[in-house]
């Protein structure tokens, strides 16, 4: 997030999009609430009729895969109506004449007619936005996940920029990140094209420090291979042993058959988990991982902010903490890590990456530090690019809106897309083993709209089967008003019925992205 | 701006209440519907405290500070007040502290024993209300309940949601659905948040119950494992097993969870838990699914093989025929070693983890 949590609750405006903010950020959602109760307008932008839609002043309900028209309207309304920022897009941006090409003829009524949306309700949306004092975006994987997620974030970086939405208390663009630590584990590195601190790898210099530091003669300069590239290069022979630590991507891969296929593939396969996953399946070897609760550290949430964890419990059976196993394992390859502890660690780490200078176990407390925090004494930054941007100038993007790779056609009717519920955690292998949510919310289950539903004979609970070019599933269906005559939504926690068994592999260019809210698929009754 | 607390003078902000400034001062009012996150509701009447010049005592949580004020907080009068009104609760509730989880974090049984209630000095009729145990997540149990209100106003102005409020009048009040349906069938999300501002044994974790009570448990600080808003929490553990979990005070969620941070800690003593390294049986087919493909080996075992087989293809083919994925649900310090492994022990840069999926 370029802002923090809190801000969010003194918005004017609040923009979400493609966030299920109630059911997969409960928390960050009550200060949305908040806001709300305040007197703020609340713009939502989400194909599916969840909870903070029904909250919302204005809910654009875009077909899924049209955010990008839908945003380019409400820009080439506040540029027609001349609600811009002049004196922010003069001082602080740049590329705004490519910019302002790029919008040409994307008018309301464009947007309209490619999403679905009520022009004027592109209208009100974009002078809501573009009016208040403060307001602010929030976004997750409904922006991200697509073929064009990149495009996705740009349009938004776009829109902040073009209004001056950003840089102050209340504003900015901000991700709402899905897992506990995926903040930390990008910062840390652990991304194919960056070194920890989102250094390239093919910067020399950098390169050269971390060698030196971790001592070794240098570090590799290409680019190595994204997650979503895995199963396709194991398959081409030139992956041959894979390192997987707490990652289920046999349910959590979009295609997950050729995810498995490729697991076969593979002439080496270590996991480390806690529980003998759908992928650990597969392996050679199996470490036994422990919990969180098993051991310390720390993780970075949504906002920046590094928090500590304690240890709770002893290590269960011979389980031990990742960190230990790594430690280990990196010996037994002839590289022995001098690391005696968690705090050892985050010494090191403040040593090499810069955003974390000032990080140490002893200054973290109750409220840890918000990164970028560069030296000892540096107080956190609760709130990015608010004289400049990391960059100097912000540079707007020229954008084309391109539609969905797969779309629905008279063979695969309808637009299939996945996401997570309030009771439930990606592959549920936490969440279906923790008996008070497995016994409240035990089944999967399809939405679809309950007009297409009766129009098939269907009611609440019977069995569908939801097929796509890729594979099929067999789920009952809840028929929910508002789901839109032309969408199915699953959940992708359950094994018994996996969405991702349907999703398509497709990748946005730039972030590797799979596209996981778009594809088609047909629907029949199934037989129970 | 000064006033006078209990003969001593204070300094406090314009536009704290009593309880506020006396809480800043150290001075601890009695209170049973207070909550921080809450507007005041005045409705418990424990705190009342004496303000010279005021008709009667006055409820410290709803009544500003004013310059020159003079409070009392535990004077004759009010400790005769406060005893009246523990009494009238104290007559109205189970006196089985013996087998009640709150015992020992329970704001009556403190007060009570404070103020020298042993039991209550009305004899008629106590309030009979089954336990509902009718969700999965935690107990109600009616006749506990001091109506305070909090678990009312954490729904409705916290949670935004509204699922329970008071039901009936006078003598039969109680906290209630509407028509007294299961919350399974509320609007009721199951935060739990309730169930952490419940100051009695009204609301307990199910995961509790029979299990530990406060001075048994450790308690510690811990964040969430589930999304990335970071909630902070409180680990209660008796034993070597977590008995509940709580939120706790954090700029990232100021002690509130949802209903996975707070209840969806089982996983973690789940039977299925690997508690010994595996390794793969010779004659097991790939993606057999099951643990009677694996043998059990020691960790010098399972590392050394898991060691030999990355470094087979890193000799053999070449650092760049090895990959690894990290994991969003490790810590900071276990992702840095990670792709460190990769990059400086194995040599390639496939390495990642899933921020997309």
């Amino acid at each position: 997030m370029t802002n923090s949590l809190d801000e969010i609750a003194d918005a004017n405006t609040i923009l979400i999009i493609g966030s299920n903010t109630t059911e997969s950020h409960p928390v960050a959602s009550l200060r949305v609430k908040e806001a709300v109760r305040r007197g703020a307008n609340l713009i939502v932008i989400d194909p599916r009729p969840i909870e903070v839609a029904e909250a919302a002043t204005h809910w654009l309900q875009p077909l899924p895969g049209t955010n990008v028209a839908v945003l380019q309207g409400m820009m080439n309304h506040i540029l027609t109506t001349d609600l811009w920022n002049m004196e922010f897009v003069d001082s602080r941006t740049e590329g705004f004449a490519e910019f302002v090409a790029s919008l040409d003829g994307r008018t309301p009524e464009w947007a309209a007619s490619v999403s679905g949306v009520d022009a004027g309700l592109i209208r009100a949306a974009a002078e809501a936005y573009a009016t208040a004092e403060r307001s602010t975006i929030l976004y997750a994987m409904g922006v991200t996940q697509h073929s064009t997620g990149t495009d996705g974030v740009l349009t938004l970086a776009n829109l902040a920029m073009l209004t001056g939405q950003i840089g102050r208390p209340g504003t900015g663009v901000n991700p709402l990140r899905g897992q506990n630590n995926v903040q930390g584990s990008s910062d840390m590195g652990a991304l194919y094209d960056t070194l920890p601190g989102y250094r390239k790898v093919n910067d020399a210099a950098a390169r050269t420090a971390l060698a030196q530091a971790w001592g070794v003669a240098d570090l590799p300069a290409q680019p190595g291979a994204a997650a979503s590239e895995l199963p396709d290069r194991i398959m081409a022979g030139e992956i041959r042993a894979l390192y997987l630590m707490g990652e289920n991507i046999a349910l959590t891969d979009p295609d997950a058959n050729h995810t498995r296929k490729a697991l076969t593939r593979l002439e080496f396969l270590v996991v480390q988990d806690l529980f003998l996953t759908e992928t650990a399946a597969f392996a050679d070897v199996i470490l036994p991982a422990c919990s969180w609760a098993e051991k310390e550290g720390t993780f970075t949430n949504t906002e920046r902010r590094v928090q500590r964890f304690y240890q709770a419990l002893e290590p269960l059976g011979e389980s031990r903490p990742d960190w230990q196993i790594i430690v280990e394992l990196s010996a037994r390859l002839g590289y022995p890590m001098p690391c005696a502890s968690p705090q050892a660690i985050m010494a090191e780490i403040a040593a090499t990456v810069p955003q974390y200078g000032g990080i140490a176990y002893e200054r973290l407390g109750e409220a840890g530090l918000q990164w970028p925090c560069p030296t000892p004494d540096h107080p956190g930054t609760p709130i990015l690019h608010r004289e400049k941007f990391a960059r100097g100038l912000g540079r707007f993007s020229a954008v084309t809106f391109r539609p969905s790779a797969e779309l629905p056609d008279a063979e695969f009717p309808f637009v299939f897309t996945t996401g997570r519920s309030l009771y439930h955690y990606h592959s549920g292998s936490m969440t279906r083993r923790a008996r008070p949510l497995a016994e409240h919310r035990p089944d999967a289950y399809a939405e679809m709209d309950p007009a297409t539903g009766s129009a098939m004979g269907l009611q609440d609970g019977d069995l569908i089967r939801v097929t796509s070019r890729r594979g099929e599933v067999t789920v009952p269906v809840r028929l929910v008003p508002g789901t839109g005559s032309k969408v199915i939504f699953m959940p992708f926690h359950f094994r018994e019925a996996s969405a991702n068994l349907l999703t398509n592999t497709v990748l946005d260019p730039v972030a590797r992205i799979p596209e996981l809210k778009v594809c088609a698929v047909r629907v029949e009754v199934a037989q129970a | 701006m000064e006033i006078l607390l209990n003969g001593t003078r204070v300094a406090v902000q314009p536009g704290q209440t009593i309880m506020q400034a006396a809480d800043s001062a150290g001075v601890h009012v009695p209170r049973l519907c207070n909550y921080p996150q809450l507007k005041p509701s005045g409705a418990c009447r424990l705190c009342v405290v004496q303000v010279k010049g005021a008709r009667g005592l006055v409820a410290a949580c709803t009544t500003p500070v004013a310059e020159g004020m003079e409070i009392e907080t535990d004077s004759p009068t009010v400790a005769d007040a406060r005893r009246d009104v523990l009494d009238l609760l104290v007559s109205n509730h189970p006196l089985d502290c013996f087998h009640c989880e709150a015992c020992g974090d329970c704001a009556l049984q403190d007060y009570a024993y404070q103020y020298g209630i042993k039991e209550g000095s009305y004899d008629g009729a106590r309030r009979q209300v089954e336990v509902d145990d009718r969700n999965p997540f935690f107990r109600i149990d009616y006749e506990k309940c001091v109506l305070c209100g909090i678990c009312v106003r954490m729904c409705d102005e916290v949670m935004g949601y509204g699922a329970i409020d008071f039901a009936g009048r006078g003598f039969t009040t109680l906290v209630s659905t509407p028509y007294g349906v299961s919350l399974d069938d509320s609007a009721c999300v199951f935060c739990g948040n309730c169930v952490q501002g419940c100051p009695v044994g009204a609301l307990v974790p199910k995961s509790q119950v029979g299990a530990a009570r406060a001075w048994e448990m450790k308690k510690v600080r811990s964040v969430c494992p589930y999304c990335g808003v970071g909630c902070a929490i409180d680990v209660h553990v008796k034993g070597n097993r977590i008995i509940k979990i709580e939120g706790a005070e954090s700029p990232a969620n100021h002690t509130m969870t949802c209903v996975k941070g707070r209840f969806g800690w089982e996983f973690v003593h789940h039977e299925d838990r690997l508690l010994k390294p595996l390794v793969r049986r010779a004659d097991a087919p790939r993606g057999a699914v099951g643990r009677e493909w694996f043998e059990e080996a020691t960790w010098d075992e399972a590392l050394a093989a898991a060691a030999a087989g990355i470094a087979r293809v890193r000799d053999g083919v070449g650092p760049d025929a090895v990959a690894g994925l990290s994991s969003a649900k490790a810590s900071n310090e276990e992702n840095y070693l990670f792709q460190k492994l990769l990059r400086a022990a194995v040599g390639t840069n496939n390495v990642d983890h899933c921020a997309r999926l």
